[in-house]
């Protein structure tokens, strides 16, 4: 059949494009954590994370993007809720409206909140007309988190809204017809059904939140630094030690898959749970 | 009921539009400050359709976005048809695991992955740097390929086997079965692709950071340098063209959408 193998070869360039662009970058990133600066083989990059204030940054960055993440999940669930009951015609608006910040530089984004949360910005110019304030809010953790909401929040909305948008109404007809309170409704029927979405929400909050470098240095204003800062300036910036940042980003990745294995059997013993 | 939902979806908008209002609002600033009204001009708008670096940016930006959205479509379209006719379930999940890897690392990541690759590459080669269109060109489609395979894949599930089958069947070659039945069939699964991928491309910052040099210059690294010097209100009268333009992109893909559903129906 030539037709079967013309077709099967269609994968080929992608093959070789994934091996020279995405496995031999990452080998590059192994190499460079392992050598010293003349090349030879040295565990110098490694050891020299337990020195210093790194684990302090990496513990910072955690826990953080993990506020950031549980901030735009209590916001994302019930506005994906919402939107999820609308008539068709206003949900699309409504995804549209959500997607559309999205599409915004978040380097001019996130200027415009300097400008809004500064000393003499617009909440305080807000708040001293009517005699309060002013407030310090920049450079502080909460102006980063606000940040990172605000950049993050549309993608857990809408991983959230399209399992939410699928759950059949007749659904919940039954489980009201059977006897169910209306918190019995969410926590038996509802809420299983959407945890698929909620899952990939928070990675997709997560990730991007934990290895961020731009946010926290305008928002933050240099008071603290982040991982993705601090990788960030081994390789622009003055100090450039190539394999230490390379040696900070292995180490950064791996927290990341630890994490995601973590909250992806989380997901599995729930979707268990509600098969029970 | 109805009230709470409605007060906390003003909220919420109000947030997510907070940032963008004041970004309008100060491009259209008299004064030369980004934190305070003084009076309404447009001479922010003019000052920037008279820079040439803003506006050469832009057009590199242009330039790059469509060459990496069509690469990475063409190569992504490819890409799915094979992986979706591979008889090895076990090499299918090991090629779509790696193909899920720029998707699931953080940029940043990715970035300095693919600049030390370019670091190693111009050593090889005895240069002093490799970083030019070319690279960055590379890692745009790099990051875009997943998008596009993730949104043709599923189109090529769902179609049943049996029509290019019948095509065939009824004369067809195998090349004409392809671009008469399946590429029609899969074709807004590729368009799907291709706008993610242009949207990406177009809106990366990190990664271009990283494996950008200094001779091609994206709107992105041009905005994270003006602002590391000093901010002015034209790089907000900037993207509020450029929000301007995505709104009216946005509505535009909706109304016809929109039609098309009509017509299916």
């Amino acid at each position: 059949m030539k037709r079967g193998i013309l077709q099967r070869a269609a994968a080929a360039p992608h093959v070789v494009w994934s091996a020279l662009f995405i496995i031999a970058p990452l080998i590059f990133v192994l190499y460079y954590t392992f050598t010293g600066q003349d090349g030879s083989f040295s565990l110098d990059n490694i050891t020299r994370l337990g020195k210093g204030n790194y684990l302090m940054i990496f513990v910072n960055s955690l826990c953080m993007a993990l506020i950031a993440t549980v901030i735009c999940f209590v916001i994302a669930y019930p506005a994906a809720y919402i939107f999820s009951r609308m008539k068709k015609k206003s949900q699309k608006l409504c995804i549209l409206l959500i997607m559309l910040p999205l599409w915004m530089n978040f380097l001019i984004t996130t200027y415009s909140w300097m400008t809004i949360l500064e000393d003499t910005g617009v909440i305080n110019t807000l708040l001293g007309l009517v005699g309060l304030g002013p407030v310090h809010m920049i450079n502080t953790p909460g102006a980063v988190i606000t940040g990172m909401v605000f950049c993050f929040l549309p993608y857990m909305i809408l991983p959230i809204y399209s399992v939410m948008a699928g759950i059949d109404p007749k659904l919940l007809e039954a489980a009201a017809d059977l006897g169910c309170s209306p918190v019995q409704i969410f926590m038996k029927v509802v809420w299983p059904l959407s945890v698929g979405g909620v899952i990939s929400g928070v990675t997709m909050v997560f990730v991007p939140s934990v290895s961020t470098f731009y946010i926290s240095q305008k928002l933050g204003g240099g008071t603290f630094q982040l991982i993705g800062d601090t990788i960030e300036s081994y390789f622009t910036g003055t100090a450039v030690n190539y394999h230490f940042g390379a040696a900070l980003s292995l180490i950064l990745m791996v927290l990341i898959l630890i994490s995601m294995a973590v909250m992806n059997r989380f997901g599995d013993d729930e979707q268990g749970g509600a098969l029970i | 009921m109805k009230k709470a939902s409605r007060i906390y979806l003003v909220l919420l908008f109000g947030f997510l539009y907070a940032p963008l209002l004041v970004m309008i609002l100060i491009s259209f600033n008299g004064g030369e400050s980004t934190a305070h009204m003084t009076g309404f001009s447009l001479r922010w708008y003019r000052e920037m359709f008279k820079d040439a670096a803003t506006l050469q940016a832009f057009k590199n930006t242009l330039t790059l976005s469509i060459s990496a959205a069509s690469a990475s479509t063409v190569l992504g379209t490819l890409a799915a048809v094979g992986i979706d006719r591979m008889k090895s379930a076990r090499l299918r999940s090991i090629i779509l695991s790696v193909t899920n890897i720029p998707m699931m690392n953080p940029d940043i990541v990715t970035g300095i992955s693919l600049m030390l690759l370019f670091v190693f590459a111009a050593s090889l080669i005895g240069y002093s740097t490799v970083l030019s269109f070319w690279t960055l060109l590379i890692a745009h489609i790099t990051f875009c390929l997943p998008y596009v395979i993730l949104s043709v894949l599923p189109k090529l599930r769902q179609m049943d086997r049996s029509l290019p089958e019948a095509a065939m069947d009824l004369g067809c070659t195998p090349m004409q079965s392809f671009f008469r039945i399946e590429l029609p069939f899969i074709g807004p699964g590729i368009l799907t692709g291709f706008i993610m991928a242009f949207t990406l491309s177009f809106d990366d910052f990190v990664i271009s950071n990283f494996t950008s040099g200094a001779g091609f210059e994206t709107l992105t690294i041009h905005i994270f340098a003006m602002i590391k010097k000093s901010v002015k209100p034209d790089i907000y009268a900037l993207s509020t063209l450029i929000f301007a333009a995505v709104l009216l992109l946005l509505l535009l893909y909706n109304l016809l959408g929109g039609r098309e559903e009509d017509m299916a129906l």
